[in-house]
């Protein structure tokens, strides 16, 4: 629990202009250092967090400390605090917190990484604490003014009522009273409400930035100016640590507008990528058009490096072949080789899944005035502390001489925690002894990114004679994301395993094994909406099916039967000690298949799972537990005699335990919906000779309104509601490309093994 | 020199006639609310209208706008409250919102043009905007409401 302190009265407040209000923080310390601090016996002073600000005219300031990327954080967690206050939402406003952990992580856990579906499920518990305590103090300001007890006082929509003299004020006109108020903790410390007095938690909520979004008026880390910026673009090696020979810059220096060409140095050989500036030749200019003008008209010279063979046709077939030998065993349940050995029949099949580029709408941004101290860092940043931490490094300096202001993104999707982009825009300011904004295009975004990782999946089970599996065998390959710290790496890691591979869910298998074959890493490899649950739940749900035809039973009564209905499983029975959970308990959030199968009963029900379809029509099903939610999805497919599809329907079922905004889970089960059928439909990034192919939105297509479903319907399980939040922005996606795969199946009798779809049904 | 009128007020630019109008917008005039996505005339994030039709002002020189009005996503309603914008407020459509001041010109043109459009007509007006978010079913259901306002 949060320590909830009041501290209108702290002289950073002054500093901060933010006096005359009632400012709440929650001082949230590591459990590991109070115990440090109680062994030595000290007492402790900690730097509160700012958290909820009412002014005397009423308006409450709640702070988001979160990064808004589209998945609506700056509407859904303030929500909570607003609630549990009392406010008005109308009376709301919302101020974006800049990157400082030590005063912007209430709930001490994450450090302001906006990242991992993990919002909501960190702070409803501190938010609500917030919201709580600001109340309290309300009240009983409310209780002194009046000069009655304040047992007498409550507070409503705004307002606080002494229900014995019917008097009332307006949360501002208690102000003046409450800055001495002190916020009982512990045992005493305000009371939460009770569930089913909640007004906005679990309502819908549109979004706070609507007008700004409609209007133009929503300023992103591209939109950011300081008087005296330059803008730049950057040229950057084509295969992975290459790096610049040598350069002619006569001719771009030529183009108007365009002041100076200046190289940023390579990292050096032995420093891992992480998310470092990775060098090149920057053009330095007026404006946007001259300096991409000038790019053009440079002639550089690259070393290609240690990566030039990576090269799509070769590197694929190793994955295939490494996911043939695995070698590094993960999760053992009963013995698989005795299992096949006494198995009626025995079915395999290969999946593979390429590699992906984020293409948030947005490219990379950021401006940055590295000639002032602190360092201005503005830009469109998941992770602000991180991005301090990186720019300090690029820059010779400490995080603390580094300031981080967090606009709006256009999407994330986990580019935008890698603050390679803001690196590099530190070392121009520096270099150039101005402002820098470096702008990314869609091509250096495609180009040079962190890719979803590539992987191959061979898949092998044995069956009685009755079609009950009773031996899974699941072997994966893939480059690992940890790559990016640990070049050598060869084998996945904990969290890798984690994404929906060792917590498999077929809990009615009695043999299961899980393995993990070997890979090079040859490419920066990062983490992309859902990450390696993608094709974790693509092998799975699609080997499944396969396994259903093979034992001619319905695919989802089979599916149902090898998840059963348990309320827990836990791995430690199969020999697997410890796990990662998304960074979480596993006693808070357990694996509990009949949350995943009631998904998929849902999921069935709602899209008439059953029906007799149209010929050329087809319906699939797959579910998948991501960040602890539990999803299944419908998708209704239309495949028509030249091999083109179109989907008229989708139905998702979410089980995200409890929600804030159920407009908002919507929205993100739409939008993961639509990002999983690019996965499905055409996402593939394939290199050549180390270097990436693609480059801009002709070559890298992504879903658009002509080929997307337009007719989505989530509906949110209702049975779970009372345990905790799970996550949301990324759960969605895993399921969308098998359960589209399946239907395709099921319309054509054609197995798409090998995503994207692409032109696989017009070949047939 | 180009003449033009951007939102109602006249301008004249002296620079390279070939720059895109998108970043004569954003850089030297500071509009930002139209956005770079691709720059080359693929995902409709540079929507502006000149003489009121959709162009994609990532490739649209300026020299193209000479004599002509131009319109952003600031100069589309004065209060932002165009029927196109009150539509996609009240079905909740952005995420991020990185893509939605091309998609409400895209779709205030299309509108423009054609006050009655079918659902395929919808689509195919729309279908070179996109959006990563994946805001389409709302965008779709908020032209077929602005539909029976304008
Ligand atoms: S930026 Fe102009 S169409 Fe993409
Ligand atoms: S709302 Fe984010 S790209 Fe459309």
């Amino acid at each position: 629990m949060a320590r909830v302190q009041n501290i209108s009265r702290r002289d950073f407040l002054k500093q901060s202009g933010a006096t005359g209000a009632l400012v709440l923080g929650a001082a949230v310390v590591p459990g590991s250092m109070v115990a440090a601090v109680r062994a030595q016996g000290v007492g402790m002073s900690v730097q509160p967090n700012l958290f909820v600000a009412i002014a005397g005219d009423g308006v409450v300031t709640i702070t988001c400390s979160r990064s808004e990327m589209g998945q609506g954080v700056r509407t859904g967690i303030p929500m909570i605090l607003a609630d549990e206050l009392e406010a008005d939402w109308h009376r709301v406003s919302i101020w974006q917190a800049p990157g400082d952990e030590t005063k912007y992580d209430p709930a001490g856990k994450d450090g302001q990484n906006t990242d991992g579906s993990r919002s909501t499920r960190h702070h409803l518990d501190v938010m609500r604490e917030l919201g709580a305590a600001g109340r309290y103090v309300l009240e009983q300001a409310a209780a002194k003014k009046w000069g009655v007890d304040a047992s007498e006082v409550y507070a409503k929509h705004h307002r606080l009522y002494h229900s014995a003299s019917g008097r009332s004020f307006d949360f501002g006109e208690v102000v003046d009273a409450a800055a001495d108020i002190a916020v009982p903790t512990g045992e005493v410390a305000p009371k939460l409400k009770d569930p089913s007095q909640w007004k906005y938690i679990g309502r819908d909520m549109p979004g706070v930035d609507n007008y700004d979004m409609s209007t133009g008026g929503a300023n992103y880390g591209a939109d950011a100016t300081i008087p005296g910026m330059k803008i730049a673009v950057v040229a950057r090696a084509p295969v992975y640590r290459g790096k610049v020979k040598s350069f002619d810059a006569t001719e771009a220096l030529a183009v108007q507008g365009v002041e100076q060409v200046v190289e940023i140095p390579a990292l050096p050989d032995d420093a891992p990528a992480e998310f470092h500036a990775m060098g090149g030749v920057a053009v330095v200019g007026t404006n946007t058009w001259s300096v991409l003008e000038g790019r053009r008209k440079l002639v550089i010279e690259w070393d290609d490096g240690p990566n030039v063979g990576h090269d799509s046709g070769t590197y694929d077939d190793q994955l295939r072949e490494a996911a043939r030998t695995g070698g590094h065993v993960i999760r053992d349940r009963g013995n698989v080789d005795e299992a096949f050995a006494a198995a009626d029949k025995v079915t395999e099949a290969e999946y593979f899944v390429p590699y992906f580029i984020h293409t948030p709408m947005e490219p990379p941004a950021a401006l940055v005035d590295a000639n002032v101290r602190p360092v201005r860092v503005i830009t469109s940043t998941q992770s602000p502390n991180e991005t301090r931490q990186y720019v300090a490094a690029s820059l010779g300096l400490e995080k603390t001489d580094i300031e981080c202001q967090v606009t709006l993104l256009g999407g994330g999707f986990g580019r935008k925690s890698k603050p390679d982009f803001a690196c590099e825009a530190a070392i121009l300011s520096k270099m150039v002894g101005a402002p820098v904004r470096v702008q990314w295009t869609r091509e250096d975004e495609i180009r040079n990114g962190y890719y979803h990782s590539a992987s191959a999946h061979r898949m092998k089970a044995g069956m009685d004679a009755n079609g009950r599996v009773t031996a899974w065998h699941h072997t994966g390959a893939w480059p690992s994301l940890i790559g990016l710290w640990a070049p050598q790496v060869k084998t996945g890691h904990a969290i890798e395993y984690g994404l929906g591979l060792i917590d498999t869910p077929y809990n009615e298998v009695p043999n299961l094994r899980i393995e993990n074959g070997e890979a090079d890493v040859m490419i920066r490899v990062g983490w992309y909406r859902s990450v390696n649950n993608i094709q974790h739940a693509f092998a799975m749900n699609c080997f499944a099916n396969e396994l259903a035809e093979a034992a001619g039973r319905d695919p989802v009564d089979y599916l149902l039967e090898l998840i059963g209905d348990a309320d827990v499983m836990d791995l430690k029975d199969d020999g697997v000690p410890e796990h990662w959970n998304y960074g979480d308990s596993i006693d808070d959030w357990p694996i509990m298949p009949k949350r995943l199968s009631n998904a998929l009963r849902t999921v069935a029900a709602k899209s008439g799972y059953g029906k007799s379809l149209p010929k050329g029509h087809g319906l699939g099903l797959a579910v998948h537990r991501s960040f602890h939610s539990y999803v299944a999805t419908a998708v209704h497919v239309v495949v028509h005699d030249d091999g083109s599809f179109r989907v008229p329907q989708v139905d998702v079922a979410i089980d995200c335990g409890r929600y804030v905004n159920p407009e908002g889970v919507r929205k993100q089960i739409e939008g993961a919906s639509i990002y999983g059928h690019t996965v499905a439909h055409s996402g593939k990034i394939t290199t050549s000779k180390g270097a990436v192919v693609q480059s801009n939105f002709h070559d890298y297509p992504v879903t658009r309104m002509s080929n997307a479903p337009l007719d989505i319907r989530v509906h949110i399980v209702e049975d779970f509601v009372h345990l905790r939040p799970c996550g949301v922005g990324e759960p969605g996606v895993p399921p969308y490309a098998p359960a589209l795969v399946n239907a395709i199946h099921n319309a054509t009798g054609k197995r798409i093994r090998s995503l994207p779809i692409g032109d696989q049904l017009k070949s047939a | 020199m180009i003449s033009m009128k951007i939102n109602g007020i006249s301008r004249q630019f002296h620079g390279d006639p070939n720059m895109p109008l998108l970043w004569y917008v954003r850089d030297e005039l500071g509009l930002t609310g139209s956005k770079f996505g691709c720059g080359m005339a693929l995902c409709g994030a540079c929507t502006m209208h000149v003489d009121g039709a959709a162009v994609r002002s990532c490739v649209t020189p300026v020299a193209v706008a000479e004599g002509k009005e131009v319109t952003t996503i600031e100069g589309l309603d004065a209060n932002g409250n165009h029927p196109v914008q009150r539509a996609w407020r009240a079905h909740n459509v952005p995420q991020c919102g990185y893509c939605q001041s091309g998609q409400i010109m895209s779709a205030a043109a299309l509108l423009n043009a054609n006050p009655d459009p079918s659902d395929d007509e919808i689509i195919s007006g729309m279908a070179g905007n996109i959006c990563r978010c994946g805001t389409y079913q709302r965008i779709f259901a908020a032209v077929r409401t602005a539909a029976q306002e304008v």
